[in-house]
């Protein structure tokens, strides 16, 4: 599908056989850094009384600082740039995809419904876990595979099984980003095929299955608002949880 | 059957998880609701775990969804 496409903007440049190329892909995803370090910037005044745009930054941090001590402890205030950044640069991501600028003919570029970005960000959610385990824990981080209170019967199955499940977390990290994007405009593009479709077959068609497509486009895109912001708060949740393992072992 | 035509028919099987996934998600919200209209107070406290419940719930839906993509873009 067109909106899925990853086309070049600039050919850039050879690198050992590979096209280094800047894509639409690239371009919103600077479109992303560029609107988050805007939001950002207008609340970093750092007034007593905060206007209403210092609420909103300060809200989100808040949020973000209350999610990893809850999950972590004290001692996830470091991990909170990480965990925010990587939260409010996915949730501007899925949010800019959303945005109709379609219909002054900017076709929006929905990043996160592409596997290479997703699994890129969960590459770097488990590699923090990695680098973090092994450096507070060494091999004692080994122990997170055999869980307090197994008994020792079972000590030859339940590793396997704590192995597999950590090992699978970054491909359900960015599996579960890019399906639940890719799926939500799939069904938009659906939708909006029907209308297109129901308004060419005549009036009457056009009515009874145009209208109530475009009702529940609405109502779709409402969801997908939704969706976005939850896909966002799912990946920062499952990264703290992620840490927390890698912080206090189990 | 025409090989074609069998992976169409395995697409569409494997839509059955899509609602399965919604049984599934439903039930995690569902259960939620219960338990927070009975203990309002300790209702804001669980909203992590009610998110983690519903990742994982709902993961299994997308990955029904994969199946199918797999099944009529790359088989």
């Amino acid at each position: 599908m067109h909106q899925f496409e990853v086309q070049t903007i600039w050919s850039g440049f050879d690198l050992a056989g590979h096209q280094i190329a800047f894509t639409n892909s690239a371009l919103w995803m600077c479109a992303a850094a560029v609107a988050l370090w805007l939001f950002m910037l207008g609340g970093l005044k750092g007034a007593v009384v905060p206007g209403r745009w210092q609420v909103m930054v300060e809200g989100a941090t808040r949020f973000i600082d209350n999610m990893l001590s809850a999950n972590v402890g004290p001692e996830g205030k470091r991990y909170v740039p990480f965990v925010f950044s990587l939260f409010m640069f996915i949730l501007f991501a899925n949010l800019l995809g959303l945005l109709p600028l379609g219909v002054v003919g900017v076709h929006p570029f929905t990043f996160t419904s592409h596997f290479t970005i997703t699994g890129v960000l969960a590459i770097m959610s488990f590699s923090i876990v990695l680098v973090v385990g092994f450096w507070k824990h060494g091999l004692h981080f080994f122990s997170l595979f055999v869980p307090h209170g197994t008994p020792v019967w079972l000590l030859w199955l339940i590793p396997v099984i704590e192995l597999v499940s950590f090992m699978v977390r970054p491909f359900s990290l960015a599996l579960r980003l890019f399906v639940a994007m890719t799926a939500g405009h799939v069904l938009l593009k659906v939708l909006a095929g029907f209308v297109i479709n129901a308004g060419n077959a005549g009036a009457l068609t056009g009515i009874a299955v145009g209208g109530p497509s475009f009702l529940l486009m609405i109502g779709i895109s409402a969801l997908e608002l939704l969706v976005a912001g939850i896909q966002a708060y799912v990946f920062a949740l499952l990264t703290s949880l992620y840490i927390n393992d890698a912080v206090n072992l189990h | 059957m025409d090989a074609e035509a069998a992976k169409l028919v395995g697409a569409g099987i494997a839509a059955i998880g899509a609602g399965m996934a919604a049984i599934g998600v439903g039930n995690v919200f569902g259960s939620f609701l219960e338990g927070a209209l009975r203990n309002p107070g300790a209702a804001d406290g669980q909203q992590g775990r009610l998110f983690i419940g519903f990742a994982a719930a709902e993961l299994l839906g997308l990955l029904a969804f994969v199946v199918a993509m797999i099944l009529i873009f790359v088989a």
